[in-house]
């Protein structure tokens, strides 16, 4: 056999030492040994909570003012939700805005979280929050009314921040 | 004075399999928290503080779980699979010598079952043997084709290593001429550890051990990609977990054994003769068993270290390495260590 000759498989290409395998293994045993002392970016989930940014879409609320919600009930939300998840039943009121919802429901289960909603809200009245831990134990448990919907504008500031840079 | 031997016996018989049916569970969890590490990962951390109580929750576990057998397997071997695994299992620990002897009120207690048996290691190489009968009734019994499979390649893989285990430790029996684990330590004391007389045994010895415990890189009887489990596929509850702690137990009784016969057992190097301690003096014999422990459980470490290295290999490659390679390597080592007896103790 001449050396000149091309390696025809791999016990031709390679050398004796990397043919008895043992150098080799040592090499990737040397580099898990070293993986072992390196840090972990494990989160302990329950107690370390991750907090997400304003710019986060967590689950849509209405904002809560002193007075009430904001909201108009103009209906717009519920015309853009592509996932029709949003209901909305519009009642008069005697205040300054006129119109309120009498009822206002979210279907979490067939949310998406896209952020139409906030988006089409000619009053900032729904945004999205920064809560990403929803747990039902049944479908009706998903369809969260206005007891829950409704969050204090204190709670929701940074949204409506990173919100107004882009309008 | 009969009552009082008797009562030594039981009594290290019971700290014997329960020390070892412990360390066996803290071997899963050292098992996965290496892995962890070795991934990057932080591991089992819930159970108590970092994790420690795992293995009493694990063991709780399977002992809540439902028993099922599967409706055509053979109840009768199915379930003396698992104690056939853990009997064989503890059965090795008996001839392993954790330390020479101490002096209680008069009482010579020898540091083991029955660690002067002179026919020790054919003991443990027949039982290794019949270990194999629990795995592969485990695996034929269950009446399924994933375990049936598992089951014969485990028979396979350990009757072909089997040759080349027991090939690799002639050498160590050449140098010391016993087959008495006490008599090849004490052969090996101050520091003429076989390791440095038989490297070529000892690595030998190392790969056959892997093979014949199961262990990755030789683990084809639990390739979980193409078995689903193995030969324990059809297995649950404390069944299960019988086989499943039946095998880290032969993890340990494997390094305990290769720290006997290549590491210098309970041999301590130097620090007797420093603080001038007795034979037979408690301090000492806590020393030799805390020197073997020590020697033992690093193997163990090197064990898992392994598994969490190196890839699986292919059944052919398997079988290649086994006959062409380790055999022949096992043969001639036992002519060199016969050339080098010839030229260096004569």
């Amino acid at each position: 056999m001449s050396a000149q000759k091309a390696p025809t498989n791999e016990m031709q290409r390679l050398t004796f030492w990397e043919r008895i395998y043992l150098p080799e293994i040592a090499r990737g045993m040397g580099l898990t040994f070293k993986q072992m002392f390196k840090p972990t970016f494990t989160r302990q989930y329950p107690e370390e909570r991750w907090e997400p940014e304003g710019s986060y879409r967590g689950r849509p609320v209405l904002v809560m003012e002193e007075d009430g919600e904001r909201c108009v009930a103009c209906g717009l939300c519920s015309r853009v939700c592509p996932a029709l998840a949003i209901e909305v039943r519009a009642g008069e009121t005697t205040k300054e805005k006129e119109r309120f919802p009498e009822l206002f429901e979210i279907n979490m289960l067939r949310c998406i979280y896209c952020g139409f909603c906030e988006e089409v809200c000619p009053e900032e009245a729904i945004v999205m929050s920064k809560d990403y831990e929803l747990v039902f134990s049944s479908q009706a448990e998903g369809v969260f009314g206005k007891d829950k919907l409704l969050v204090p504008v204190a709670q929701l500031q940074e949204r409506l921040e990173f919100l107004r840079q882009y309008r | 004075m009969e009552w009082t031997k008797l009562l030594i016996w039981v009594a290290k018989g019971a700290i014997l399999v329960n020390a070892m049916l412990v360390s066996a569970a803290y071997m899963v969890l050292a098992e996965r928290k290496i892995a962890a590490w070795m991934q990057n990962r932080v591991g089992p951390n819930r159970v108590g503080p970092w994790g420690l109580f795992q293995s009493f929750a694990d063991v709780i576990k399977l002992n809540l779980k439902e028993d099922i057998v599967p409706a055509a397997a053979h109840y009768q071997f199915h379930a003396l699979a698992p104690i056939i695994a853990i009997g064989v299992a503890i059965t090795l620990y008996a001839v392993i010598p954790f330390g020479d002897y101490v002096i209680i009120g008069g009482h010579t207690i020898q540091l083991g079952m029955a660690p002067n048996m002179n026919i020790a290691l054919l003991v443990i190489l027949a039982m290794t043997s019949v270990a194999v009968y629990g795995i592969t009734l485990a695996g034929w019994s269950s009446n399924s084709k994933y375990s049936l499979l598992g089951g014969l390649r485990s028979a396979a893989q350990m009757i072909s290593y089997e040759l080349s285990m027991g090939l690799s430790v002639v050498g160590v029996l050449m140098l010391s001429s016993s087959l008495n684990l006490s008599t090849i330590i004490r052969s090996q004391a101050d520091l003429q550890w076989n390791l440095f007389y038989q490297p070529i045994g000892f690595l030998l010895f190392f790969i056959s051990s892997l093979a014949e415990l199961n262990r990755a890189p030789f683990d084809l009887p639990e390739a979980e990609p193409e078995l689903v489990g193995g030969y324990h596929t059809e297995y649950t509850g404390m069944k299960f977990g019988t086989l499943y702690l039946a095998e880290y137990a032969n993890i340990l009784s494997a390094s305990a054994l290769m720290t006997a016969l290549f590491l210098g057992g309970w041999d301590v190097p130097f620090l007797p003769k420093l603080l001038g301690l007795q034979p037979g003096s408690i301090e000492l014999a806590l020393l030799q068993v805390g020197s073997f422990l020590t020697k033992s459980f690093a193997l163990v470490f090197v064990v898992i270290w392994v598994r969490w290295s190196l890839p699986r290999f292919r059944y052919d490659q398997l079988m290649t390495l086994g006959w062409k390679i380790l055999l022949p390597i096992a043969m001639a080592n036992i002519a060199l260590t016969g050339i080098g007896i010839l030229l260096f103790k004569h």
